[in-house]
């Protein structure tokens, strides 16, 4: 059973017992069962954006992560240079799957990695100067990049560089934007506090920065979006067919221009809440741009969000939205009924980003499917406040857990779906139990709009119900120990 | 019939009518470069005035093929029993070794990070490493935690051994659990250091801490004969391919680190954070091997010198043995090492893997070829294109030193087919870019991260080396060994084969190859 509220709770008790006293009572602040309380008032009683206890193999990445991984990787006509010791660019390079339009290398650099790559003697006497040499030679072999970003990793601001005067002489003499960028991977307890510091920087050197020729009166803004497999285009077509226009998408397949001009929209529609809500209060202090949170997870969600996002438009939308939904309408209910009856009850478990452990409910709500566990490695107060009233009751909700316990809670909760990073895949694939990658979509998607629920529904019924599962058996060694054990 | 429900994904989605029209839309907002600008900048970045800017660069670095020394130390660590890799620094550093090394085996890379944050950068991390000690060995439960260090650790200058120690006396690790360490600065070296370090400190703390005294051949049973070091190494199936052929000698050996068990586990229904590794008994015995073979050079330089220097026995390293003349050179060792004849068996083995490069041969003939790689990888991977007719040109190392250089300049000499190469040492791919196009190739040998260059210069690229990320399986297979010649050789002429067929015309798209 996966909603039963004294079970669950016992099943966490135990778990715990197997830390430390210290890290017991820090662990136990990062749970919390759904109850009515709870659903009604969205109360946070659970503890987030704290430290994770070391030596625990929490999933959590880093600020450079949030910042150059996520926010300013897939900005696609810069060349953003991982400033620092060659690692960190060499891990986040390609594997985010931001897909964008362009010609790799000559005017779309976000499948590169561009480093300074720190050598000791960089450490020692700093890597100011080395810096300035690197952005002319950026301006020299891509002589199309329309501006330079500079995430510094861990050393540049332990040994104190000035990525800043560099950025500012730079910008001067090659008449590019050239924006440091401050992600320093100890920064913060996430990669969350990167997705902050990477909106400061947008806000303090693009933002408003420049004009839209033409405004209309159904402009609007994609933030939020890092269109992994596609997912801001299966999102932006739907938008467009019902009259908007979108002037601006962030990041994900996006551009400066599009950074520089997004201050003149009508209205904000922010996706990934958790790493942009910055800028949409920001936009919304600055310029007065009114701003909705949409969830494009599934028909019943997307329809929901396409309906009030024509709310805030003229009747001329709001018949052009009716119209999308009735189009798709169709399609989906065909998709529904080919994978409903497959997925029905399945138990499913989450552990992803800030923001998708909540925002992906809808769609596996529409395929009939319950999530019985879910939570976040780096989400704050508000994003959990508006999880618990998206749940059942009983549900299991967590905050940064760490592989122990999500390893314990899969077998206790008996689930039929773990969704979660690479980290995790294989080793639920050893336990036989199914797995999506629900950062990258597993090299499949777009997941986002309509387009993006068809290959949702088929990856997700391709994933649970593959033979392959029934092959699993335990190995002799593992027979004999549960004998020996008298198991 | 049943109705067919249309689901198109990233693959076909985007090449329909409504998207190109969004793409072209879209451009409205995106102040794009016009075509014709960028169908400049596209042939400016293909003419030898841009290869000329690019060789030129001074502090640039764009697509190294490198990664950071702790990504090795935890490869290293995870190639003995029941091991816990833990990292000392700030936790993102951690989710990316791990996400990394998935990607390439698809298998779990179990590691434990200290989590180090603001308050770290001013005090240091010696509260962290202590708690986080003691959390590792509660949770997850090892026999050893191996140790090693992110850039913030070492630009603060944590002393890793005090911290230890008074991780001892505070009891949040016993007396008896080895803890080795290793200072792994992702600013110096790459990944090949990081392994080096970390498996010299985990055999040395071993050894120590054994109180055994090595004398060399000693070891009572056939099981201390000879010891087997593979380095970094990205192929679980070379590890197999060495056993077999060690069991072919009926020798009994010792293995210096073998992640082969972690990173190839079975699927069974139960999760082991621990899979196979070195017996951490076998190490101090190893001491009274006769001696020790290692099949990389590069990636272990340090430790194979504290073998040599500590254990006293006779050391052996050679560079991945890829091809007939480097595994003939690999068999010969153990013979020598071992006292051991040939067996007939190796020797049956040589004979079919030479007749299929016999059978291969035309298609091989002359192809010219591009090489990226770990330094010990290039060493076999030249060797295998010269003795059969390959010609290495480009060959593009971005962690190779002047020795490596040496000697890799040294063995193309030796050959008719390596007169056209030229060795680049701390280079990267978008100087192989340029490469690849001023002087075009047949056949680019490389990792994943060399697609991007391959396609722009629109050469097929055969994935061997690390990390492979976008195909399945290979790793699983040895490239070393005559059974990974017979793999290499497999895939290499078969790809020649399948290039045949897509480029025939009508007349020549023969039945018969």
């Amino acid at each position: 059973m996966g909603l039963d509220i004294e079970a669950n709770k016992k099943i966490i008790e135990e778990m715990l017992e197997a830390y430390p006293d210290k890290a017991r009572k820090d662990r136990e602040k990062h749970f919390e069962i759904n109850n009515e309380e709870l659903i009604n008032c969205g109360k946070c009683s659970i503890k987030s954006n704290m430290k994770s206890r070391p030596g625990v193999m929490t999933q959590r990445g880093c600020a450079y992560a949030g910042s150059k991984g996520v926010v300013w990787g897939p900005i696609k006509d810069m060349v953003h240079i991982s400033h620092g010791p060659v690692g960190c660019g060499q891990y986040s390079w390609g594997t985010r799957r931001n897909y964008a339009n362009g010609t790799l290398g000559i005017d779309n650099f976000t499948a590169m990695q561009v480093t300074s790559d720190f050598q000791e003697t960089d450490i020692v006497f700093g890597g100011d100067k080395k810096l300035e040499v690197i952005c002319r030679e950026i301006k020299e072999m891509f002589p199309l990049a329309k501006g330079i970003s500079i995430q510094s990793e861990c050393p540049v601001g332990l040994i104190g560089d000035d990525i800043e005067a560099v950025s500012k002489k730079m910008s001067a003499e090659l008449g590019i934007p050239i924006i440091p960028v401050r992600c320093e991977g100890f920064r913060g307890v996430s990669q969350s506090l990167g997705h902050h510091i990477a909106n400061d920087a947008i806000r303090d050197f693009l933002m408003g920065k420049r004009e839209l020729a033409e405004c209309g009166p159904y402009d609007i803004n994609i933030i939020g979006d890092y269109n992994i497999g596609g997912d801001a285009w299966a999102s932006r077509i739907l938008l467009e067919e019902m009259g908007l226009r979108v002037i601006a998408q962030w990041s994900g397949d996006g551009t400066i221009n599009e950074l520089a001009i997004a201050h003149k929209a009508k209205l904000n529609l922010i996706h990934c809440h958790r790493s942009m809500n910055y800028m949409v209060t920001t936009m919304e202090r600055e310029y007065g741009i009114p701003w909705m949170e949409y969830n494009f997870f599934g028909p019943t969600k997307t329809a929901e969000s396409l309906r009030a996002i024509a709310a805030l438009f003229d009747e001329h939308i709001q018949e052009n939205c009716e119209n999308v939904i009735a189009k798709y309408t169709p399609q989906m209910d065909a998709i529904i009924s080919k994978f409903k009856p497959r997925l029905e009850g399945k138990k499913v478990m989450l552990l992803v980003g800030g923001l998708r452990a909540r925002h992906t409910l809808g769609a596996y709500e529409d395929l009939g499917m319950e999530v019985v566990a879910t939570g976040y490695e780096f989400a704050h107060k508000d994003d959990y406040e508006k999880t618990f009233p998206e749940l059942p009751e009983g549900t299991i909700i967590y905050d940064d857990p760490t592989a122990y316990e999500l390893e314990e809670l899969a077998q206790k909760l008996d689930i039929d779906l773990m969704g979660s990073g690479v980290k995790e895949k294989y080793v639920y694939h050893k336990m036989g139990i199914p797995f999506r990658q629900m950062h990258s979509w597993d090299y499949s998607g777009p997941y986002h709009g309509y387009d993006g629920f068809k290959i949702f529904a088929k990856d997700m019924d391709m994933t649970i119900n593959s033979p392959v599962w029934n092959l699993i058996k335990p190995s002799k060694t593992e027979l004999l120990h549960k004998e020996e054990a008298g198991v | 019939m049943k109705d067919k429900i249309e689901i198109s994904d990233h693959n076909s989605l985007f090449k329909s009518e409504p998207y190109i029209k969004q793409r072209e839309g879209k451009k409205a907002f995106e102040a794009p470069c016009s075509e014709q600008e960028t169908m400049e900048a596209l042939a400016y970045s293909k003419s030898s005035e841009y290869k000329d800017k690019n060789f030129a660069r001074q502090s640039l670095v764009v697509n190294p093929h490198k990664a950071c020394q702790p990504l090795g130390a935890l490869m290293a660590a995870l190639g003995f029993e029941k091991t816990l890799p833990f990292i000392h620094g700030s936790q993102g550093c951690t989710a990316y070794f791990r996400s990394h090394l998935s990607r390439h085996f698809k298998e779990p890379a179990p590691a434990v990070s200290s989590s180090m944050t603001e308050d770290g950068a001013v005090f240091g991390g010696m509260s962290n490493l202590i708690d986080g000690l003691e959390n590792s060995v509660a949770l997850y439960k090892p026999e050893m935690v191996a140790v090693s260090t992110t850039c913030m650790a070492e630009v603060i200058g944590d002393d890793l051994q005090a911290f230890i120690s008074n991780a001892r006396q505070k009891g949040a690790i016993s007396e008896d659990l080895p803890v080795p360490y290793a200072n792994t600065p992702s600013f110096s070296g790459s990944h090949i250091t990081g392994y080096d370090s970390m498996l010299k400190s985990i055999i040395s703390t071993l050894y120590n801490r054994s109180g055994i005294q090595a004398v060399p051949g000693s070891g009572e049973t056939t099981g201390e004969k000879l010891n087997l070091i593979l380095g970094f190494e990205p192929y679980t199936g070379n590890f197999a391919e060495v056993r077999k052929i060690l069991a072919a000698f009926d020798t009994k050996y010792t293995f210096l680190g073998d992640h082969s068990g972690n990173f190839d586990s079975p699927a069974t229904g139960e999760y082991s954070y621990y899979y196979g590794g070195t017996k951490l008994t076998d190490v101090p015995k190893a001491a009274n091997a006769l001696g020790t073979l290692s099949l990389q050079k590069y990636s272990v330089k340090k430790t194979m010198d504290y073998i040599k220097g500590t254990w006293k026995q006779q050391t052996l390293s050679m560079s991945t043995p890829i091809g007939i003349t480097a595994t003939d050179r690999l068999i010969e060792a153990i013979s020598e090492l071992t006292g051991l004849p040939i067996p007939d068996e190796l020797v049956d083995e040589r004979g079919r893997v030479v007749d299929a490069l016999t059978d291969s041969h035309p298609y091989l003939h002359g192809k010219r070829v591009a090489l990226v790689g770990d330094p010990d990888l290039l060493i076999g991977l030249i060797q295998f294109c010269l003795e059969t007719g390959m010609e290495p040109v480009h060959i593009v190392c971005s962690n190779g030193d002047n020795g490596f250089k040496e000697e890799a300049e040294a063995l193309l000499a030796a050959s008719p087919y390596g007169a056209e190469a030229t060795v680049y040492i701390g280079n990267d791919l978008w100087h192989m870019r340029s490469l690849l196009i001023d002087n075009p190739v047949d056949l680019a040998v490389g990792s994943s991260h060399l697609k991007y260059a391959a396609k722009d210069a629109g050469v097929p690229l055969i994935r061997v080396g690390f990390p492979v990320f976008d195909r399945h399986h290979l790793h699983r297979y040895p490239i070393i060994g005559y059974q990974g010649a017979l793999n290499l050789l497999t895939t290499i002429v078969n790809t020649i084969l399948q290039n045949l067929d897509e480029d025939s015309s009508g007349f020549n798209h023969d039945l018969v190859r």
